[in-house]
């Protein structure tokens, strides 16, 4: 049976000097890729990503700019049409995920893949949660996928992992559907970071959430990324939450690529006349 | 010995055993298939009848498929062989083929059951035919079957496992009681039809061939004798068998077998074992009477009536040791 907790990779001294972006490989590289439903619609159209070790990549865009399909394609749910996706993890789990076009992959390789290595929030807990389970049991599930079968170490892990999300332990045998909005993403979260993955993916993490809610849940995704440094990307049309959360941020409108660069840069000095437009149109 | 011809001349609007050539033959190749891949559902085309489906229509094809006028055959329903059920199908399978029929499990070639295993361990050159109300163990955690077809193909049995935490996390046990999931060969799960959980041990390199059919979900499938099955557990909450310690049967005074409790109307209960065919050996052999077997219609000779060992013995441990922790 893996070994599914891992310690974080120290980084080496010269490491510690130099820019990230000058010595570390991306841990997320995607190139061309393209999705198309029916013969009218290109939901995504020549996309490439890059995403650095520790890094917070932010995806803005309007509704139906194909921010959200371009994360369920990262998370293996759907076949793109064309592209390439590859992931370097440090250690893997699986053999056959290092310097690999993922997309290539057969089906039960990318389960693997998907579970040992990307971790998911969605906006709508539905979507990632199984509402009558408990709430341990849905985040145990990801390690009995992993082949854990001690339930003792099962209930450990399971506690270790709703305790880094914050979620209240006295209430971790309750199903889902008994929790409120934020807990709920709490769970998520905890299901998402159970097996460490390289790469966490988050879809609208606060959306629908109220004000002060959504602010507890950011300074917990703020708090696992620092500590474990796990890459992240963000999908939000929330600007406030992008600029708290991303390094660096890609803008999307009709499945391209309009605009990317550093957080700061983008909605500070934004260039595209959309993205200008974005940043503008605040209530 | 009478010809095949012969045992069907005075049914002669028949084929031999009920079923037609053609569906015989299928059936055969569908079992060939079951048991060269044990514990994968091999589909079939179940045919009409004269009982209804949920009746053991899919035990009473292969046992027909199997049956030849040298077989012997046993039928039991609840571990009972005089239940109107068990009778009815007895009666039918000898008529169709002219099979002797039999209640001594060990005297048996054929043995079809729905919800039990003998007591008594069954030989070599014995099938088991189970009648299977629901063959997919994944039904409770999935509900599209194609889906769960997928599951099968990829051995992805986790949401199963996942099933048996949230027990544990709210009732503190298992609380499967009947067809509880096990794996066949390391590789497939299946549902053991609803036998006891005191009974899926029985299964584990078992000497006899056990072959699982549903007729009304046309799903059949098999265990070969030796072959290993292990109910699901974790490593640290092992599998238990029905907690009959204390029990004692009023009609043998055995212990350590499968009982049927019975009310009684003070409120307590008596038990009995659910195995009547066993039950009526042990009477037998311990009342010294050798009588002819009025069971074994139409054997020359009268057994000498002993029952075999069986499958767990009086101190209530299974025969294969180190098998259940």
């Amino acid at each position: 049976m893996a070994t599914f907790v891992e310690p974080p990779i120290p980084l080496k001294e010269e490491q510690r000097s130099a820019p990230i972006l000058v010595t570390a490989q991306p841990v997320l590289q995607v190139r061309g890729l393209v999705k198309r439903y029916g013969p009218k619609i290109v939901a995504v159209d020549h996309v490439d990503i890059e995403a650095y070790p520790g890094e917070v990549l932010g995806i803005v865009g309007e509704s139906g700019s194909g921010k959200s399909t371009v994360l369920r394609l990262l998370n293996l749910e759907e076949q793109p049409d064309a592209g390439e996706y590859r992931l370097n993890v440090a250690r893997s789990h699986v053999q056959t995920c290092e310097r690999v076009n993922l997309l290539a992959l057969d089906r039960p390789a990318r389960r693997e893949v998907r579970m040992f290595h990307i971790g998911i929030v969605y906006q709508n807990p539905h979507l990632g949660l199984r509402m009558r389970n408990t709430s341990s049991g849905n985040v145990a599930e990801r390690l009995i996928m992993a082949g854990e079968r001690n339930y003792g170490k099962l209930r450990e892990a399971a506690r270790v992992s709703l305790a880094a999300s914050e979620f209240p332990l006295g209430r971790m045998d309750d199903p889902p559907s008994q929790l409120s909005g934020g807990m709920q993403q709490r769970v998520q979260l905890a299901k998402a970071i159970a097996l460490k993955p390289a790469l966490l993916l988050l879809d609208e993490p606060t959306t629908g959430l109220d004000v002060s809610v959504q602010a507890l849940v950011l300074d917990t995704l703020k708090r696992l990324q620092r500590e474990t440094g796990v890459t992240m990307v963000i999908v939000s049309h929330d600007l406030g939450v992008i600029r708290m959360l991303a390094d660096r941020v890609m803008v999307m409108r009709h499945g391209r690529v309009v605009e990317r660069g550093l957080t700061d840069q983008v909605l500070e000095d934004p260039q595209d006349p959309y993205t200008q437009q974005l940043v503008h149109a605040k209530l | 010995m009478k010809t095949v011809a012969a045992l069907a001349a005075p049914n002669a609007g028949y084929s031999y055993a009920f079923l037609d050539e053609f569906a015989k033959r299928e059936l055969r190749r569908r079992t060939l298939k079951a048991i060269a891949i044990p514990g994968y559902q091999v589909p079939y085309a179940s045919r009409e009848l004269p009982i209804a489906r949920g009746w053991g229509t899919g035990g009473l094809q292969v046992t027909l498929s199997l049956v030849g006028p040298s077989d012997v055959v046993k039928v039991i329903d609840q571990g009972a062989d005089d239940s109107v059920n068990a009778a009815n199908l007895r009666r039918f399978i000898a008529r169709m083929s002219g099979a002797r029929t039999t209640t001594d499990a060990l005297a048996a070639t054929i043995v079809q059951s729905r919800h039990r295993i003998p007591e008594e361990r069954l030989r070599e050159h014995q099938a088991l035919v189970l009648q299977v109300p629901d063959p997919e163990p994944l039904r409770g955690v999935e509900h599209d079957i194609s889906k769960a077809r997928e599951m099968h193909g990829e051995a992805d049995y986790g949401l199963l496992w996942l099933s048996l935490y949230e027990q544990l996390v709210r009732y503190r046990r298992v609380t499967l009681g009947a067809s509880y999931p096990a794996l066949v060969h390391k590789r497939y799960v299946m549902s053991p039809s609803p036998i006891p959980r005191w009974d899926v041990p029985k299964l584990h390199q078992a000497r006899h061939l056990t072959l699982l059919s549903a007729g009304r979900e046309k799903r059949l499938y098999a265990v070969p004798p030796y072959t290993d099955v292990r109910p699901l557990e974790f490593d640290d909450v092992p599998y238990r068998v029905e907690n009959q310690r204390d029990w004692t049967c009023f009609r043998t005074g055995l212990r350590h077998k499968f009982m049927n409790e019975i009310p009684q109307p003070g409120g307590g209960s008596t038990y009995e074992i659910s195995d009547t065919g066993f039950v009526e050996k042990v009477l037998k052999q311990t009342s010294g009477v050798s009588v002819p077997s009025a069971t074994l219609r139409g054997s020359s000779k009268t057994p000498e009536v002993s029952t075999g060992a069986t499958y767990y013995d009086d101190e209530g441990r299974f025969y294969l040791d180190g098998y259940l922790r």
